[in-house]
């Protein structure tokens, strides 16, 4: 018998959450806004729990675009950086000691990023996904859709372009 | 700029928690024109290493000041709200500089606003990102 006997099921599921948490908590903005990210399996979803400091208009009062903008960018890189080491992260070339000591794998970079806003964002909390439609050696495009109380009505969504971290560096 | 514009500017940021939330000032104001600032805060670092601001404190501004440019256009829009808005990231902005932006609502409609912004560091010569996105233009 050649197949190895798989690993424990905590066990895997440690190393996945704790380089999660690594990847999301080393980040001061991330913290900032208060993002989280909830894991089922290789599936992302970003979780940002309404809170007073996010508010761009106190009339409505609706969720700041900006805050918008950020939280889906925000759900866009980690979401590419995650399937990304996926690999990585399973096979155990990336290590567990070396990300809860804080040495983290390069994001990828920004290079454009276009939020369409299709309604006004309550005073509740967000979730949001993204998808990966392309993944080059240099190149990304991500798609992202955010909601609050019902997963099919958007909220807002969002296309952008990354630069990857380069393999060697 | 004059006092009372100076105070209106004062006002309009205090109104808005997240703008007071991330220390933002609007800096300057006429006709179609904001220009806003961005402290340098370790709080909104995206990348904890090099200490460079993240892309969404910076589209929060943006964001802002374009809404600011499209609010003060002479037609006098009494309210609006971003209905699209692309940010270009042209390069890091400078750890522990400032991140500054000008907007203008360069055409308005019956019922939208057309704006683009540039924001900078302390270096006026190259830009850090350019914005441009659609407002609705809510009339009284």
């Amino acid at each position: 018998m050649s197949r190895n006997r798989p690993e424990p099921v905590q066990v895997v599921k440690q190393r996945r959450d704790a380089a999660m948490s690594a990847l999301v908590h080393g980040v001061p903005y991330i913290n900032f806004l208060g993002i989280e990210f909830e894991r089922r399996g290789d599936e992302l979803t970003a979780i940002l729990p309404f809170d007073d400091k996010l508010i761009g208009n106190p009339l409505l009062p609706a969720i700041h675009g900006g805050v918008t903008a950020g939280f889906l960018e925000t759900t866009a890189v980690i979401g590419l950086a995650w399937s990304g080491l996926w690999g990585d992260i399973e096979s155990g070339r990336i290590s567990l000691e070396s990300l809860t000591e804080g040495h983290l794998p390069r994001l990828p970079k920004t290079i454009d990023f276009t939020v369409d806003y299709l309604r006004s964002g309550l005073p509740r909390d967000a979730y949001a996904r993204a998808r990966v439609n392309r993944s080059g050696r240099r190149y990304a495009s991500v798609h992202v859709e955010a909601w609050q109380d019902q997963r099919a009505v958007l909220f807002a969504q969002a296309t952008g372009h990354f630069l990857m971290p380069s393999k060697d560096e | 700029m004059e006092p009372d514009k100076a105070k209106m500017a004062e006002h309009f940021i205090n109104a808005i928690p997240h703008c007071k939330a991330l220390n933002m000032r609007l800096t300057g104001i006429g006709a179609g024109h904001a220009e806003m600032e961005l402290p340098y805060d370790k709080r909104i670092v995206g990348d904890p290493e090099t200490g460079v601001l993240h892309g969404g404190a910076v589209s929060a501004l943006m964001d802002t000041c374009c809404g600011a440019a499209a609010m003060c256009h002479p037609s006098s829009p009494s309210g609006t709200a971003t209905i699209d808005l692309r940010i270009d990231y042209m390069r890091a902005a400078t750890p522990g500089q400032n991140v500054r932006t000008k907007a203008e609502c360069y055409h308005i409609t019956r019922s939208v606003a057309f704006v683009r912004a540039t924001a900078f560091d302390d270096d006026d010569s190259r830009p850090v990102a350019t914005a441009t996105g659609a407002f609705t233009v809510q009339r009284k």
